[in-house]
């Protein structure tokens, strides 16, 4: 399988990369890591005469801290974030994260910026994210434009940038020593796309209690019943796990299009149940 | 068409390539180190697995245009590497190959995760593995080898310490 023909261009500034975008008008992709959109070139389901490598673009690559938040540019790596090489502000969420991400190849060029502009709902990132309440930096011409990833993500594989828009890279709270998290997928195989995702946040000092399904529908999902619910648990009550189950079968039924007695259904509710057992108990 | 410029196991070269052409189908028909193989071509069984700039990542699915200026190490540039020459012996030791075609990528995965310290348990060389897919299924001899290969690398480091302090 050999990808379509293409004029590739390698460019060393946000600037460069969207003028560029702008005089091919319309036709163009912006390549970072290129680990889903190389193979959808080899697979012919995406035609694009002119590619954009910005993955050279050391704007990109930078994170830092800024008004009390972190910046995570959108060409970081997954490896640099397993390894550390990024600051991770999050109590070891982003690097748990990070190491699970397919495979260490994939790691070393795939990169934060391109798992949350591809969209799958399958993905680490978006779901991840999501938990986080994190933002992504969005650069048109002129403006910086900062987005909740909530809003980001609109459909199936499918975001609000704009053409030539560019994505500058992600904002993440700073969780306090306090926060509780997990992250539990389920794969058939490791390192493919998974099946499920839950994603747990929990911070008192910042007021974050968040749920988050992905690998469930057009996009992951918030769950505002278990959300509202992680406020007020105590895992010790004896009419816990009566409650828990009644929380998480009325927000699947409200927010996923499976039937209760569907594998996939059954499948999400343990996944998350497991999810939250494990923020709990941290 | 690009120029580029690069480096392979250390030998320089300036080609001018079809901007389409991945890295490996550079390695292999334009340059002619076929050790490098083909199989999915999506990603997926890490068998054209080489280091660019030190790091293991999948030839098939990078553009060889986007590596313009960097240093590449397929499997036929590892002849002086003391690591690859203990891996390769355990690999034949433990049988850690059958008909072959996964061992290249399977060699640079394990040297990589050699390195990186993660080899603790049987476990963890799996999940390491994962990303190479080998059709004979003789999974458990590549995790033997690698386990072995371990073992005796680190060994050897803990001596050249050893003899160095004295």
């Amino acid at each position: 399988m050999k990808s379509g023909k293409v004029n590739y261009h390698s460019v060393h500034s946000i600037d460069e990369a969207i003028t560029l975008s702008q005089t091919h008008g319309g036709n163009v992709k912006y390549i970072a890591g290129g680990q889903s959109l190389t193979p959808m070139m080899n697979l012919r389901l995406i035609f694009s005469e002119e590619i954009i490598d910005i993955s050279k673009i050391q704007e990109l690559k930078q994170s830092y801290f800024f008004q009390g938040r972190f910046f995570i540019g959108a060409a970081v790596t997954h490896a640099m974030i397993e390894d550390g090489k990024v600051n991770d502000p999050t109590n070891g969420y982003l690097q748990y994260v990070a190491q699970g991400i397919a495979y260490r190849g994939v790691r070393n060029k795939g990169t934060i910026g391109g798992s949350i502009v591809n969209a799958d709902p399958s993905a680490d990132w978006p779901t991840a994210l999501l938990a986080l309440g994190a933002s992504v930096m969005i650069k048109d011409l002129t403006n910086d434009i900062e987005t909740p990833i909530g809003q980001f993500h609109c459909g199936l594989m499918q975001t609000t940038l704009k053409e030539s828009d560019l994505v500058k890279g992600v904002v993440v709270p700073e969780l306090s020593k306090e926060a509780k998290w997990s992250y539990v997928k389920f794969c058939h195989k490791m390192g493919e796309f998974a099946h499920s995702i839950a994603a747990i946040v929990i911070d008192p000092n910042l007021g974050m209690f968040n749920a988050a399904l992905g690998a469930a529908g057009d996009k992951p999902i918030l769950l505002p019943r278990l959300s509202d619910y992680l406020k007020s648990v105590n895992i010790s009550n004896n009419d816990f796990e009566i409650e828990l189950n009644d929380i998480l079968e009325r927000d699947l039924l409200e927010n996923i299009n499976y039937l209760p007695s569907s594998y996939e259904f059954n499948l999400h509710r343990s996944i998350i149940k497991k999810a939250v057992m494990e923020a709990l108990i941290k | 068409m690009s120029l580029i410029s690069i480096h392979v196991n250390n030998q320089a070269f300036e080609i001018e390539i079809d901007d389409r052409m991945s890295l490996a189908d550079f390695l292999r028909n334009t340059i002619n180190l076929t050790g490098t193989h083909l199989a999915c071509e999506l990603g997926v069984c890490g068998s054209c697995t080489v280091l660019v700039n030190d790091e293991p990542i999948r030839s098939c699915i990078t553009l060889a245009a986007s590596v313009s200026g960097m240093s590449v190490q397929t499997i036929e540039g590892f002849e002086e590497d003391s690591k690859m020459k203990v891996i390769r012996e355990c690999f034949s030791e433990a049988h850690g190959l059958q008909c072959g075609f996964c061992t290249p990528g399977m060699l640079i995965t394990v040297r990589d995760m050699i390195i990186r310290d993660k080899c603790k348990t049987e476990n963890q060389i799996r999940k390491e593995l994962s990303g190479n897919l080998c059709r004979c299924t003789g999974y458990a001899g590549i995790v033997k080898a690698t386990e072995l290969a371990n073992q005796r690398i680190n060994n050897q480091e803990d001596h050249f310490v050893g003899q160095g302090e004295i």
